[in-house]
């Protein structure tokens, strides 16, 4: 069998087999499963009690506020007097009280009391309350229709359109926030998770002093390229694993739970996905078996690869800048950066803002950047292979990549 | 056909020559000693046989070709650096290393069973080698080097770390591998090692070649022409005898070059001797090396 094949093999089998990848690979199954579950469990045995009917107590030193007094769970009770109000406070007969004074139509001040400890009025209570005085306000005013839309001036649609006033496609939260930041999650995490492992691969042989073993029987080229497609095959199984949870969670979800009824991500999107991956992976473990070439131990080089994995998290911080603006300069520079290319490209194809020729422009860039940094980090890995335990300056690095 | 033929290598690290102009040619059924002080630059050469490192100049041949894939199957390679995957176990780390050499799974694995059995370690096969003590390691080691029945083996400081059990052990292989017609390289600075093993030698200095050839026709060239002798008495002259040193408990006789050490042996028993050692002095592989450095200042 061919050996970078062989090689290939016995990594992928290697990570397979790794407790942290399998932890790492069933944890988003396992936890869309478990939320499924606590949501049908809640579904199927939390019955709401019939919701017990709250008092609170008035003291109206106006005499205008003695309509609407029976709302749907709240009972509004009038007390003569702010002592009554108090006892029937503290003999629990109301949850509180609030009294409107002589002088609140000019400064609109009403004070409640409650025994509750809370930090600020619950909104329920607050619209309660508010909705129990703009009724009595305005109904000897106007209609009982303006009334309602006094209470809730809004119900607020909003529609995004493209350049040719059409409505755009995507105008739901889900494919427009929800998605693209479950990309970018799904990514960093799976990369970072690949390449850093390659990393530690990289450097393994030099550890364990297996290198020249290895070297007796294949080529620096073909232990460098098995490594990388090895662990790059497990991360897309992993990644693999993770899209079809989602997709399968999405048609399940989007039947079962009413608020995520237009759950739905496009097959089209995927398959950018995977290919935006295999290319983000592909850069990051050319970066990483480079840096890993360079240093004697993988605990050397996490220093360095930190400067690498910096600018990659960029999208994630500039994410929702992406998301609000993603055809303004900063996310086209983001996109065409090859570090931080893979996730931006995937944020603005995932809410479907981006042209094709920015798609094609950074895949040649991505793959660009891939070939070159291969190149450098076989390089890197033929001449010093046999450094044990030295780290070598930048002065030599430069000068072996040279004379290489 | 040669099994290794080098010629005029060199390669300098840093400006510093670390090997100068190195020949040497290894033939099929020979063990051959590669020797030299720590740093003369046997463990470079080795590596540039092996194509890790290149040589600046000169040529390497192995099996009559510049190294390749297919010649690397028929190499078994020991290097002095080593270790072993530390987290899979030895019978698959046997598998994968043998399965890098082109080995069929079958193939490889009675083989193993067979090694193993033979260096006492077939109980530990199912041990993750970070189990195994360093001793262990070294075995395992050896019998990945030659688990896929190379024609050329390369030791570099084979018995490194091993008990005397073992170090025996090894040699016995090793031997058995010679007469299977295998073609040996042994490299170390211990030098009784080589001279008790290896039928050619290369001895190596600050990176040049300071002897090159049979050790038998080596050691004849540095023999300084004298007998050990230890006997009840000596008598007042003997025959071809010119001088004699007492090194306490052994006298030294030294010849006077036209006599052979038969005819002293004769004369000393004839004349009722009591011979307990008689021996004709060679010098060691080590006073020929000192000897040889002397020479070179």
């Amino acid at each position: 069998m061919n050996k970078t094949l062989l090689i290939l093999k016995h990594e992928f089998r290697k990570i397979l087999r790794s407790k942290t990848f399998i932890i790492l690979t069933l944890a988003l199954p396992l936890l869309l499963i478990l939320g499924f579950g606590v949501y049908k469990g809640v579904q199927e045995w939390h019955h709401p009690a019939a919701p017990e009917e709250v008092k609170i107590g008035y003291v109206d030193e106006i005499g205008m506020f003695d309509e609407y007094t029976n709302q749907s769970d709240v009972l509004f009770v009038l007390y003569q007097s702010e002592d009554a109000a108090k006892q029937a406070l503290l003999v629990k007969e109301s949850k509180e009280y609030f009294v409107i004074p002589p002088d609140y139509l000019s400064s609109g001040l009403i004070t409640r009391y409650t025994m509750a400890r809370e930090a600020a009025p619950s909104e329920k209570t607050r619209g309660q309350i508010a909705d129990f005085l703009i009724s009595n306000l305005l109904s000897d005013e106007v209609s009982p229709q303006i009334v309602e839309r006094a209470k809730t001036p809004m119900l607020l649609a909003s529609i995004r359109l493209d350049e040719s006033g059409e409505i755009a496609s995507g105008q739901d939260v889900f494919s427009s926030y929800v998605l693209p930041m479950v990309f970018v999650v799904i990514f960093m995490i799976s990369i970072f998770f690949s390449s850093g492992t390659l990393f530690q691969s990289v450097t393994e042989e030099k550890e364990n002093r297996m290198i020249e073993i290895l070297l007796s029987s294949v080529s620096t080229r073909q232990l460098l390229v098995g490594k990388v497609l090895g662990l790059g095959a497990s991360g897309l199984i992993q990644v693999a694993v993770w899209f079809i949870t989602l997709e399968i969670f999405a048609e399940v979800a989007s039947g079962t739970i009413p608020a995520l009824s237009d759950l739905s991500i496009p097959v089209s999107v995927l398959a950018w996905a995977v290919v935006y991956f295999i290319l983000g992976y592909l850069l990051f473990a050319a970066i990483f078996s480079g840096i890993g070439s360079i240093v004697p131990t993988a605990k050397e080089g996490q220093g360095l690869s930190v400067i690498f994995t910096l600018p990659a998290v960029l999208p994630y911080y500039f994410s929702y800048f992406i998301l609000t603006n993603p055809t303004g300069a900063l996310s086209r520079a983001l996109t065409f950066f090859p570090l931080t290319s893979p996730i931006t490209a995937m944020i603005r194809i995932s809410t479907k803002a981006i042209a094709p020729w920015e798609i094609a422009l950074s895949i040649v860039i991505i793959v660009t950047s891939v070939v070159v940094t291969m190149w450098v980090a076989a390089k890197l890995f033929r001449v010093f292979l046999l450094m044990y335990g030295k780290r070598p300056a930048l002065r030599e690095i430069v000068r072996y990549l040279r004379e290489a | 056909m040669n099994t290794v033929e080098v010629s005029q290598i060199s390669k300098s690290f840093k400006g510093v020559k670390v090997v100068d102009n190195v020949s040497f040619n290894i033939v099929q059924g020979e063990i051959f000693g590669m020797v030299g002080p720590n740093g003369a630059g046997k463990t470079t050469t080795i590596r540039m046989l092996m194509d890790i490192i290149k040589p600046d100049s000169g040529e390497i041949k192995i099996m009559g070709e510049p190294i390749n894939e297919a010649t690397k199957d028929r190499i078994g390679y020991l290097p002095e650096e080593r270790g072993l995957y530390k987290k899979i176990t030895v019978t698959e780390s046997l598998f994968y290393l043998a399965s890098l050499k082109n080995m069929r799974r079958s193939q490889a694995g009675d083989r193993a069973t067979q090694l193993l059995e033979r260096v006492n370690m077939l109980p530990h096969k199912d041990k993750k080698t970070e189990e195994l003590s360093h001793g262990m390691g070294q075995l395992i080691q050896f019998i990945v080097t030659i688990l896929h029945d190379p024609d050329l083996v390369i030791f570099d400081e084979p018995f490194a770390a091993l008990d005397p059990v073992n170090t025996q052990l090894l040699k016995d292989i090793i031997r058995e591998l010679k007469s299977q017609g295998k073609a040996i390289i042994m490299s170390t600075h211990m030098m009784n090692q080589i001279e008790e093993l290896s039928d050619r030698i290369l001895m190596i200095n600050k990176g040049r070649v300071v002897l090159y050839g049979s050790l038998g026709e080596i050691k004849s060239r540095y023999r300084n022409n004298s007998v050990f002798i230890e006997c009840d008495h000596l008598p007042e002259s003997i025959a071809g005898v010119a001088g004699s040193k007492n090194h306490g408990k052994y006298v030294e006789l030294f010849l006077d070059g036209q006599t052979s050490s038969q005819v002293v042996l004769k004369d000393l028993i004839s004349k009722g001797v009591m011979v307990d050692r008689f021996e004709i002095s060679t010098p060691s592989l080590n006073e020929i090396f000192i000897q040889v450095v002397k020479e070179a200042r």
